[in-house]
């Protein structure tokens, strides 16, 4: 009855289930869905053609080539907010209550909900891209890294979809949830994939340099051969950066993965 | 008594400095209808939350159908269906749709989801509605789209918590009609609810619990025997109110509570009262009454008198 395999089974296929339920909501919401795919390519045009009518590249080299990895750690950065909101709204609302009560896999809810944001994150990763290469931006090392590197966001984009489970059960409430989104845009932009760190401020330079968003932001640059690579004296994250984001990924993963399962299963409410 | 489906056994739940429940003790039979009733606080939720496997108990032990809910809330959840104050359902997805997932969540086969999602939806006349988002329904369909999916199964044990809290009359009849269904199928059902009326008529079996223990058990009519019948006095002129009330209270031997202001209500003393005494006694005293009449009290008056809360007095 309790044995390791049928459990996973059901865990898969109640997770499966509940990926089904992310895609059928989208269905029924056509707008909010357009709006979502066009979002990377507005990104794409907007950052490459304002910003990049001012700002010089270091080490010189097309903006819009430097920008795109950057774009890419920005999408990769939106999928806590997703999940976040959807956990919240489900235990708001008392669906997670419905799902509590009823004789399925315990972990088919978290697991669901960040497989559904697995699945987006590939789309939009492809529509970014495709918006890319139209733009003039383009991978120059070959097949081999470009993969390392798009696999290198999925893994990120994984573990930090596993924050927003953790926040989104923590928090519990559909509204103050919501108006946790907008923080994450600073989060964002006190990175490396704008500006270059250079140029900051000692202390925000250091936050820059260690935020995650820049690690995967200079792996991506690496991987694709495109410009703006830190040269001389830099930080750590940024003089390793695959090694770096993987490090953030598992250690996200370790940390909010138990979390969650925790402040799923706890039963004290 | 037949043998008792849902049982609670002493127990306590508290959060924070907050005591929940202190030794709650409850025991349904099969195939019943019980009524758990309380004011705000008093621990209803929390009840029907531990017998549903959501929360555990500090102390004590409850058993579904002989399973206990913690150390088997496997196989408690097999067994149980739940509808709350919320209609928990996703708003995003049509009512059909959220059937079908409900079904494959319950492990039923897909076609054998999509059949049960057809057949209660046509049971509870939803099928016009089956396929619009839920999004876009009545409070009161969305409440029965919820129970539906607690039915989804079959459960032994139903749990709704306030099922009609804010429905308007029209809604609140036909959740009380599909209780009625369920129960007449040999569903135990266990109904947490404010509305009294709804208590007295669906359920058996009522208990009534205030700061997190049981206070009174009985069907509705033994508890309104408990209270003992009441006097109902409504008088012509509202200026002799005051007069009828001391009449009242030498007869009866307690206070009248006035509802209105030319009515009076009185608890009938041990030995019972004839109405031509009280006629005579008022016309005694000057009082014109427009009517007398003795009637059983309302499970509204159980619940005051039971709840210590004061009856309203002008």
């Amino acid at each position: 009855m309790t044995t390791l395999a049928p459990r996973l089974r059901w865990t898969f296929t109640d997770g499966l289930t509940l990926v089904g339920r992310e895609l059928g909501r989208l269905r029924h919401q056509p707008g909010e869905l357009a709006a979502a795919l066009i979002f990377p390519a507005i990104m794409v045009v907007l950052f490459g053609y304002v910003f990049g009518s001012a700002i010089q590249v270091p080490g010189g080299g097309d903006y819009r080539e430097y920008l795109m990895p950057g774009l890419f750690a920005m999408v990769t950065f939106t999928a806590a907010q997703g999940v976040m909101v959807r956990m919240a709204a489900d235990a708001s609302r008392g669906v997670m209550d419905r799902f509590r009560s009823m004789p399925m896999a315990r972990l088919a809810v978290p697991f669901g909900q960040t497989g559904a944001d697995l699945l987006a994150g590939l789309l939009l990763l492809a529509i970014m891209a495709g918006t890319g290469l139209l733009v003039g931006w383009q991978p120059h090392r070959g097949l081999a890294p470009a993969a390392e590197a798009v696999l290198l966001m999925i893994v990120l984009r994984y573990a930090l979809s596993w924050v927003g489970v953790y926040v989104g059960l923590a928090v519990r409430n559909e509204q103050v949830v919501n108006q946790l989104v907008p923080l994450f845009l600073p989060f964002t932009m006190v990175s490396n994939a704008f500006v270059p760190t250079e140029g900051m401020p000692a202390w925000l330079r250091f936050v820059a340099d260690w935020n995650p968003v820049s690690a995967l932001t200079a792996a991506a640059r690496e991987l694709f051969g495109n410009p703006g690579l830190p040269t001389g004296d830099v930080a750590w994250p940024l003089a390793h950066p695959v090694a770096a984001v993987l490090l953030w990924s598992a250690a996200l993963l370790l940390v909010f993965v138990p979390l969650s399962i925790r402040t799923y299963q706890r039963r004290g409410r | 008594m037949a043998d008792p489906i849902v049982v609670a056994e002493g127990l306590h739940k508290s959060f924070g400095a907050t005591h929940a429940l202190r030794g709650l003790d409850l025991s349904v039979p099969r195939g019943t209808v019980c009524g758990l009733l309380g004011p705000n606080g008093a621990g209803k939720t929390t009840a029907v939350r531990i017998l549903a496997t959501l929360s555990e108990p500090d102390a004590g032990h409850a058993r579904i159908a002989g399973h206990d809910v913690v150390r088997e809330a496997g196989e408690v959840r097999t067994r149980i269906g739940l509808a709350g104050q919320y209609a928990a359902v996703d708003d995003k997805l049509t009512g059909r749709g959220n059937l079908r997932m409900f079904g494959r969540l319950y492990h039923l086969s897909r076609r054998e989801a999509h059949r049960r999602a057809d057949e209660l939806l046509e049971r509870f006349g939803l099928l016009d509605a089956a396929d619009r988002q839920v999004a876009g329904y009545s409070g009161g369909m969305r409440r029965r789209l919820d129970l539906m999916t607690s039915l989804i199964l079959r459960p032994e044990v139903l749990f709704l918590d306030e099922p009609t809290a804010g429905l308007d009359p029209r809604g609140r009849g036909a959740i009380w009609d599909t209780v009625r269904e369920l129960a007449a199928d040999g569903t135990t059902v266990l109904l947490t609810t404010q509305y009294l009326d709804e208590a007295d008529r669906l359920a058996d079996h009522i208990t009534v619990i205030d700061h997190g223990k049981v206070i009174a058990t009985g069907t509705p009519d033994e508890l309104k025997a408990a209270i003992g019948d009441r006097l109902d006095v409504t008088i012509e002129d509202p200026a002799a109110l005051r007069p009828a009330a001391t009449v009242l209270t030498a007869l009866a031997g307690t206070a009248p509570t006035t509802t209105d202001a030319d009515r009076l209500s009185v608890a009938l003393p041990g030995g019972g009262l004839r109405l031509a005494d009280v006629v005579r006694e008022l016309d005694r005293a000057g009082v014109a009454a427009a009517d007398v009449r003795l009637r059983r009290p309302t499970l509204d008056e159980v619940f005051l008198r039971l709840t210590d809360r004061k009856e309203p007095v002008r």
